[in-house]
């Protein structure tokens, strides 16, 4: 990441989260098929929506270590709008797609770039835009760092989610992008590798800042409106992308929400013991590890963990299964009790 | 789950209630004057109330970003006389709590680098989402939004899309806190303002003002609408959410016609008003 480099025009963003943001953009033909949807519906008719949960504080951070020692100015090189200012990465990914429409950062935690799917689905839905961006980037910065250890909540070894000894997250980054275009005429028959969103469910858990409701009330009401929206019942879903921080309280909370709704049966696994928690940009990209396991028949299993805990029963995998698979369920929690929870599907 | 472009809903909303707090500004009844011409505007230190439905604990470390936007969500939604536990909210803001912000970039400069958990988890984007859920006991969804100075803007159009589509009251929350210095001097927010929409798909008897949106042409290179008062306008240019003034006014004054206001660079929203 340290050797990104941001065009010229765009220098003034360059810091650690727009580097990588800039790095996810450039993977797997991702701005030459945005060029092309650009081309197809205008500039002006695609949206921007981004998850970041901590944008580039690590640049305020790094700043705050550089005050003149007179004066308790900022070093002259800091430019708080295009890098700490929780939007830059938005402004930025817009300004490097060369699009002119709407763009926003949605930032609630770690729902972030699972709710952007949301955001944009409205808008299109509303006829504002034709197609959208939709993402999630965050990098590491001491904030979170001293935070999350601050609540006891840092793993000591590689996390382990659903392990009987699970003792918290291990903080990961990322860049998840994708582009969200409305299905096309029955006529036009899709792309059998294409994605779709069928489902989408939001809610709050009204409890508490930094602990998820310990039944696990919102998550459920989240999964409970993508299923309606989605038009499926519970035993429909092939596999659950779940949350699965490894934090003691949230796996014991996820799986009465999803036990509730789902029992024991549906296969499972948290993919952040491979990903580590990447906070804001985890929906996102476990988004896109849906994509993966829809385009692939391809269940992941849950890494690093040794010993499934007893009391957590759901039907969570620890070996790779290969199988068609043909629509899931991601789930992505945040601080502050706000849930999200989306169903994809294949179209083929 | 598709939603084809023809069969696009209207993008008409009631405005239900409001809520309004800012240098000089202490509510809707009495802003309502201001913004009409009809009682004085003089600029002075915004007064954030207690926000007394949190908790003891919560209420004593609640910063301003909560103080400002709890005060004006309640004074909107209790205007709408609809029930704060039912509601979807949209948050936006340009910033989180600014001297929470300050507070932790100055302890994780220094040696020890501790920072407490109520820090922490006050310094995400969402914390006055989470407390307005908390307080509210609303389950439903909440969007936390964030687009620098066009964040009202932002925050209107998630909202309007939202009424519209999914066809249910939203409460809209935009809001802005000063930053301390260092921060300050890259970012020199004078003050903070609060402003509530509870924006509803259908008229009630309590409507004030119809709000639309035409979807292909609402985002425009026009220049937003400027306040005839010189001190308001000040504020309006000076504080992202105080962006939001000339759509106020509007309501206020009954106008009919297109309200522009503020967005991304270069590219404003425009919003057909008219009185109910």
């Amino acid at each position: 990441m340290d050797a990104v480099a941001l065009p010229a025009a765009l220098a003034a963003f360059d810091c650690r989260n727009n580097r990588l943001a800039l790095l996810g953009l450039m993977q797997d033909g991702f701005t030459e098929a945005v060029a092309a949807a650009s081309q197809k519906y205008g500039a002006q008719r695609i949206g921007v929506f981004i998850g970041t949960s901590t944008s580039a504080i690590l640049q305020t951070e790094l700043a705050y270590r550089r005050l003149d020692p007179a004066t308790g100015a900022f070093p002259p090189d800091f430019s708080y709008r295009t890098t700490h200012n929780t939007f830059s990465v938005a402004d930025f990914t817009r300004q490097v797609l060369a699009l002119a429409g709407p763009a926003v950062v949605v930032s609630s935690a770690c729902s972030s770039s699972a709710k952007v799917f949301a955001s944009a689905h409205r808008m299109m839905a509303a006829g504002l835009i034709d197609a959208a961006v939709v993402g999630g980037v965050d990098s590491l910065c001491l904030t979170t760092l001293y935070g999350f250890n601050s609540l006891g909540l840092i793993s000591t070894q590689a996390c382990r989610p659903f392990d009987v000894e699970r003792d918290g997250i291990s903080i990961g980054e990322a860049a998840a992008f994708a582009l969200l275009e409305p299905v096309p005429d029955p006529l036009e028959p899709l792309n059998d590798d294409a994605v779709l969103l069928l489902g989408i469910g939001e809610s709050s858990d009204a409890h508490h800042m930094s602990s998820p409701h310990p039944e696990g009330l919102g998550a459920r009401l989240a999964m409970q409106e993508a299923l309606a929206t989605a038009g499926l019942d519970a035993a429909e879903i092939d596999y659950i992308n779940l949350h699965g921080t490894a934090t003691p309280s949230n796996d014991a909370a996820e799986t009465r929400a999803v036990a509730a709704l789902f029992g024991s049966a549906t296969p499972c696994s948290s993919t952040k013991g491979a990903t580590g928690h990447t906070l804001g940009a985890a929906g996102g990209l476990e988004a896109v590890i849906c994509a993966l396991a829809l385009q692939h028949g391809l269940l992941p299993a849950g890494l690093n963990t040794q010993q499934l805990d007893p009391a957590l029963p759901l039907n969570y995998l620890l070996h790779n299964r290969e199988q068609a698979v043909r629509r899931v369920l991601s789930n992505s929690f945040g601080f502050g009790g706000t849930n999200c929870s989306l169903i994809f599907g294949r179209a083929g | 789950m598709t939603h084809p472009a023809s069969a696009a809903p209207s993008l008409t909303v009631y405005v239900e209630g409001i809520g309004l707090l800012g240098p000089g500004l202490s509510g809707w009844a009495p802003g309502r004057e201001q913004l009409a011409g009809t009682a004085p505007y003089e600029s002075a230190r915004c007064v954030l109330p207690l926000p007394m439905a949190l908790p003891p604990a919560e209420r004593r470390r609640a910063g301003a970003v909560v103080k400002v936007s709890l005060a004006v969500g309640q004074e909107a939604v209790t205007a709408s006389g609809l029930s704060a536990a039912r509601l979807p909210s949209v948050f936006s803001s340009s910033s989180g709590d600014a001297i929470n912000c300050h507070e932790i970039c100055s302890a994780l400069a220094s040696g020890d680098r501790l920072i407490s958990p109520t820090r922490f988890h006050n310094s995400v984007h969402n914390a006055s989402s989470g407390y307005w859920s908390i307080s509210s006991g609303s389950m439903a969804t909440s969007s936390v939004l964030c687009a620098y100075d066009g964040s009202f803007a932002a925050g209107l159009l998630e909202a309007m899309a939202q009424a519209a589509v999914d066809q249910t009251a939203v409460l809209l929350v935009a809001y802005d806190t000063d930053y301390p210095e260092p921060l300050h001097s890259v970012r020199p927010l004078p003050d903070s303002f609060g402003v509530a929409l509870v924006l509803a798909p259908q008229r009630s008897e309590r409507s004030l003002a119809k709000w639309t949106l035409a979807p292909a042409t609402c985002l425009t290179g026009t220049s937003a609408t400027a306040m005839a008062d010189s001190a308001l306008e000040q504020l309006r240019a000076s504080i992202p959410a105080a962006r939001s003034l000339p759509l106020l006014r509007s309501v206020a004054t009954q106008d009919t016609g297109s309200v522009v206001i503020d967005y991304l660079d270069g590219l404003q929203l425009a919003v057909q008003v008219g009185p109910c």
